[in-house]
């Protein structure tokens, strides 16, 4: 199936609600022709808010206008954007056949018989779901559900395709399997796509950008590894996988940096006395320390087949979160030294 | 419960006693419409000359409560599920008013809507003469059941994730409310439907003051065997009513829950 590549142009859309909260702060953000994006953040962050606007669901307060390609779609209702959507609970027409849910749509566009026939068919397969085709929603499963929810979407050619949390009501080993072949569907349909979630590793592994927002507002915008190597809010990088906040110290020569495990770590950016830096759980390394009265010890060990996750308890630094390899040789109570590179440090200055 | 029961003889006795309580009057009722002479009880012998009576002289109020409760229905799907609609919908706080003040009929005494209703439409001779009166007297009365049942449908998140779902696939207004809506809320349509047809049927205080001696419902019609003929007249007046409704609710619930079945979720 071939469908239309547009680019997407939020200009400075906002939205506050009728009881007064501000549920999204003045946002631009563009979105490249065929590009899978991901609105990544906590619940109330307004990412909903902002597909709701793409969408036609939502009005932007103000001046604020959202533009397919170089169609200024503001005005225009949400039947008429041609977009898709697939919702968090899937919202499937209850009293309509597999069938009969994926080609609404294109019965509501006034398509012949045939041509729904055909596209219904077409789509059957491409979602797997052969042999269903008259069954009723109630009667699948959830990932059967999800799939009949994304070929009704994309069955109208949508410009535009929206996900509302597409994998949030399935259990989590039916998660992982939807989520990677939801984004081999997406690179097959090479159809420009906004996909909302809290869920950072779905986003990094359906997205191909990833839109981090908070309060409102959004906060970095990149690829998972640019916003997982260099985070410019310390936000992203404690959403973006575990992290270690450490506080900033000046040493007699005036000198910034921070101390872990008696070992002093030199700050390379302009870090102010007090500011934080953060650090992750797999920067730090661990070795064998002769002396048993070390006071860095390993606090807690917990085992997850590929991974160690250790707590490590300094004095200096407070406990810290140390991702080991599977083979990780150090048990709870055993003292152990920290290694730590210089630029493994993150700072943030002012954000 | 029924365990409880099983246990507990106590219970059993109870329970059997409230109902006999509660069916005594009912059968007592009908069988005094059968018999030939009420106070000389079962032993003066039975006779059906009482129904054929009751046929004879309010046979017509039948049809016409019929027609009444069914015209009310239809008038309730047409206006109650499009007001429904848009009060559910609404956002402004007048709509919550608004659901409050169509609900007070059913508080005030109905004699007090009817005179309302007497006192601006009574001079319309042409309606005042006709079922059409009466029908809106008891439209008044059964629409707040309808709209309240069908708005807290259409309220369900379920439902507005429906109505969205099918904008987003193209669907105007008029083909989101009768292609996704109405078939979403059609058990609540149904059961409003049956609840307004019950209280049609059996609606007496408004209809006492609305009706003209041409224009007689089932219950209106009640009260005039009670008031002016034999008791045992009314009590098979009565009879005819269980007759005639009872299979009407029967077949109307049947409906409601077949489009349960379909249509549920």
């Amino acid at each position: 199936m071939e469908l239309e590549r547009t680019a997407v142009d939020i200009h400075q859309c906002e939205k506050t609600f009728l009881d007064g909260t501000k549920a999204l702060q003045p946002t631009n953000l563009r979105i490249e022709p065929g590009e899978v994006v991901a609105l990544l953040g906590p619940s109330g962050c307004g990412k909903t808010t902002l597909l709701r606007i793409i969408a036609g669901l939502e009005k932007s307060d103000g001046d604020g206008s959202v533009w397919f390609g170089s169609d200024n779609v503001t005005r225009l209702p949400v039947e008429r954007r041609g977009i898709g959507m697939v919702f968090q609970h899937y919202a499937l027409f209850p009293q309509m056949s597999v069938a009969s849910n994926i080609g609404y749509g294109l019965k509501i566009r006034g398509a012949s018989e045939q041509e729904i026939k055909r596209t219904v068919g077409e789509l059957v397969d491409l979602v797997r779901l052969n042999g269903l085709e008259h069954r009723k929603p109630k009667e699948l499963s959830g990932g059967q559900r999800q799939r009949v929810a994304l070929a009704r979407a994309i069955a109208v050619r949508p410009k535009v395709l929206l996900l509302d949390e597409p994998l949030t009501a399935l259990d989590a080993k039916l998660k992982e399997s939807l989520r990677d072949e939801l984004a081999d569907l997406l690179r097959r349909l090479n159809i420009t796509a906004i996909h909302v979630t809290h869920d950072q590793h779905e986003a990094m592994s359906i997205a191909d950008r990833l839109v981090v927002m908070l309060a409102g507002k959004v906060v970095q915008v990149g690829t998972a590894e640019d916003l997982y190597r260099s985070p410019k809010h310390p936000f992203v990088a404690s959403f973006l996988g575990r992290i270690n906040t450490l506080k900033v110290i000046r040493d007699s020569r005036g000198q910034t940096g921070v101390c872990i495990g008696g070992i002093w770590i030199p700050c390379f950016a302009s870090v102010n006395k007090d500011s934080e830096v953060m650090l992750r759980p797999e920067d730090i390394s661990l070795s064998v320390v002769d002396s048993l009265d070390s006071p860095t010890k390993i606090a807690h060990r917990v085992f997850l087949g590929d991974r160690v996750h250790l707590r490590v308890h300094t004095e200096d630094a407070g406990d810290l979160l140390v991702d080991a390899a599977r083979d990780c040789p150090f048990q709870t109570g055993d003292s152990v030294k920290v290694h730590v590179a210089a630029e493994a440090l993150m700072s943030f200055g002012d954000y | 419960m029924k365990s409880n029961i099983r246990q507990s003889p106590i219970l059993l006795l109870l329970t059997i006693l409230v109902s006999l309580f509660i069916i005594c009057p009912a059968l007592l009722s009908i069988t005094s419409g059968l018999e030939e002479n009420y106070s000389k009880g079962w032993k003066s012998g039975f006779t059906l000359r009482w129904l054929r009576d009751v046929w004879s002289n309010y046979g017509n109020t039948v049809t016409a409560s019929i027609a009444i409760a069914l015209c009310c229905v239809i008038g309730n799907v047409l206006l109650g599920v499009t007001g429904a609609y848009a009060l559910a919908r609404s956002k402004s706080k007048l709509s919550i008013w608004f659901e409050e003040l169509l609900t007070l009929p059913v508080a005030v005494p109905g004699l007090a809507t009817a005179l309302a209703l007497i006192l601006a439409y009574g001079q319309v001779r042409e309606f005042r003469q006709s079922f059409a009166f009466v029908l809106v007297g008891h439209m008044i009365f059964t629409l707040p059941f309808m709209v309240r049942t069908v708005a807290a449908s259409f309220r369900r998140q379920e439902l507005i994730a429906l109505e969205e779902a099918s904008a987003t696939l193209g669907a105007g207004f008029i083909q989101r409310f009768f292609s996704i809506l109405v078939p979403a809320a059609l058990p609540a349509i149904l059961s409003g439907s049956l609840m307004v047809f019950t209280l049609s049927i059996g609606e007496f205080n408004l209809t006492w003051m609305l009706h003209t001696p041409l224009t007689r419902t089932l219950p209106v019609g009640l009260a005039d065997s009670y008031a002016s003929m034999r008791i045992e007249i009314g009590s098979a007046y009565t009879m005819v009513f269980f007759i005639v409704v009872l299979p009407l609710l029967w077949l109307m619930q049947f409906v409601a829950s077949l489009a349960d079945k379909k249509y549920g979720t």
